[in-house]
């Protein structure tokens, strides 16, 4: 799956679209950001409802590839600037993590397994 | 001469320059809100509320004829004279200043008589400012921050690569949440262009990242020292307090002190410390309550044939 169609698949909306469209092979769901680092794989999608900056920043270092802030929170303009600058791709749903979660793995299936 | 509110010989020189360079006219306020001698106590008081002052000179013309305080229109509201007209009440015995003071002078005055403003009149003695202590802190903030970058810049090491060795110093400084991450930015690309394979990029910028935000959570600010060769990278995070009160507490897993707002911005997981020394092929952290905190990771960049680097977090 490429990050262009998670707009449709999630049902989100697409906040920052100057992005690398790669393929995306895994997800993780997450508030934490160290858990994050510590577990989310290179090329995935990240969930989470943390919108700032800091999020950027984690998933730079990660390769995560797209954001999906949760819940139609609110995504500061530092953020979007943030994710522009390191071409990720953010998204916001009304979904909630869970929601978003679940139709992600549905698309993504056992490629988003741990190994 | 009237004493500063300093001792003026121990006192480093930079300090005693910067309060007789900067004159009297480098700090007041221009900006001038005044009445005339005919208006009302009572507009007078409005213009304090407007413009939120506690005084106003009375002027006419470019001369300054009095003052008149937040304390004159109390009292004029408590005797109910506030219909009176400025003229009868202002005060006309005036401490002012000159323009062509030092600033020492300023605060000297300020110490001495304990008022909130003085007017500062021109060498043709003509009103032109009004300065109030927040003037004078705003004024010296200024300053003192531009010689502390001058000094940063200074003390700071200059970004050097030689001899294939690459070597970045960055500052952090408590809860700055804005500039935090920009040093393991740096440290990533570094990497990255030196031709390091992406997993063991990941695994340095993790122990950056998780050592910038710990200096940025819960120290009172330090350094990140970033050094690497051909073989090795090595980050040393060394902060100014105010220390780790259980080193062994902190390197469990969940084990967190950060409060409520910083958990709400993701951090405090209690899993920084344990995330840097996974990532680490070698890691130490040595902390003194009162003293500061010294966390240092090493990767090695090409990792020897026999160890198994699936050990580490490698982002697949």
């Amino acid at each position: 799956m490429r990050i262009g169609e998670l707009g449709t698949i999630l049902d989100a909306s697409c906040i920052q679209d100057q992005y690398d469209d790669r393929e995306i092979t895994a997800g993780y769901t997450s508030d934490l950001l160290s858990d994050v680092m510590a577990n989310a794989r290179a090329s995935s999608v990240l969930i989470t409802i943390q919108a700032h900056k800091n999020t950027i920043a984690v998933a730079t270092l990660t390769e995560i590839g797209a954001v999906v802030i949760c819940n139609s929170r609110p995504v500061p303009a530092d953020m979007v600037q943030a994710a522009r600058d390191e071409r990720i791709a953010l998204f916001t749903t009304k979904a909630n993590q869970f929601e978003t979660s679940g139709v992600l793995f549905g698309s993504l299936g056992s490629t988003s397994a741990p190994k | 001469m009237i004493p500063l509110p300093l001792n003026t010989e121990e006192s480093p020189a930079y300090i005693l320059e910067l309060i007789y360079r900067l004159k009297i006219r480098n700090v007041m306020t221009t900006r001038l809100i005044v009445a005339a001698r005919d208006d009302t106590l009572r507009h007078v008081q409005k213009l304090m509320k407007e413009n939120a002052i506690t005084g106003v000179p009375v002027a006419e013309g470019p001369r300054l004829v009095g003052l008149l305080s937040m304390d004159d229109i109390i009292r004029a509201l408590d005797g109910g004279y506030i219909d009176d007209l400025a003229g009868k009440w202002m005060t006309r015995n005036l401490i002012v200043l000159e323009d062509d003071m030092p600033l020492s002078f300023g605060i000297s005055y300020m110490e001495k008589y304990r008022f909130g403003r003085f007017p500062v009149l021109s060498k043709n003695k003509e009103l032109v400012g009004i300065v109030t202590s927040r003037d004078i802190i705003v004024a010296l903030l200024l300053e003192i921050n531009n010689e502390m970058e001058r000094i940063e810049r200074e003390v700071l090491p200059r970004p050097e690569t030689a001899g294939g060795r690459t070597r970045r110093v960055y500052s952090t400084r408590r809860f700055d949440f804005e500039n935090a991450g920009r040093a393991s930015s740096e440290i990533k690309r570094l990497l990255k262009e030196q031709g390091v394979a992406a997993p063991i990029v990941r695994r340095v910028s993790v122990a950056a990242y998780e050592l910038e935000m710990n200096q940025v959570v819960h120290s009172v600010g330090g350094r990140i020292t970033f050094t690497s060769d051909a073989d090795t990278a090595e980050i040393v995070a060394v902060d100014m307090g105010p220390g780790i009160e259980n080193v062994e507490a902190a390197m469990e897993e969940g084990f967190s002190t950060a409060t409520e707002w910083i958990r709400s911005l993701g951090f405090g997981a209690g899993m920084g410390l344990t995330n840097v020394k996974r990532v680490s092929d070698e890691f130490s952290l040595e902390s003194r309550i009162g003293a500061g905190t010294t966390a240092r990771s090493l990767v090695r960049l090409r990792p020897s044939v026999g160890e198994q680097p699936s050990k580490k977090d490698t982002g697949d």
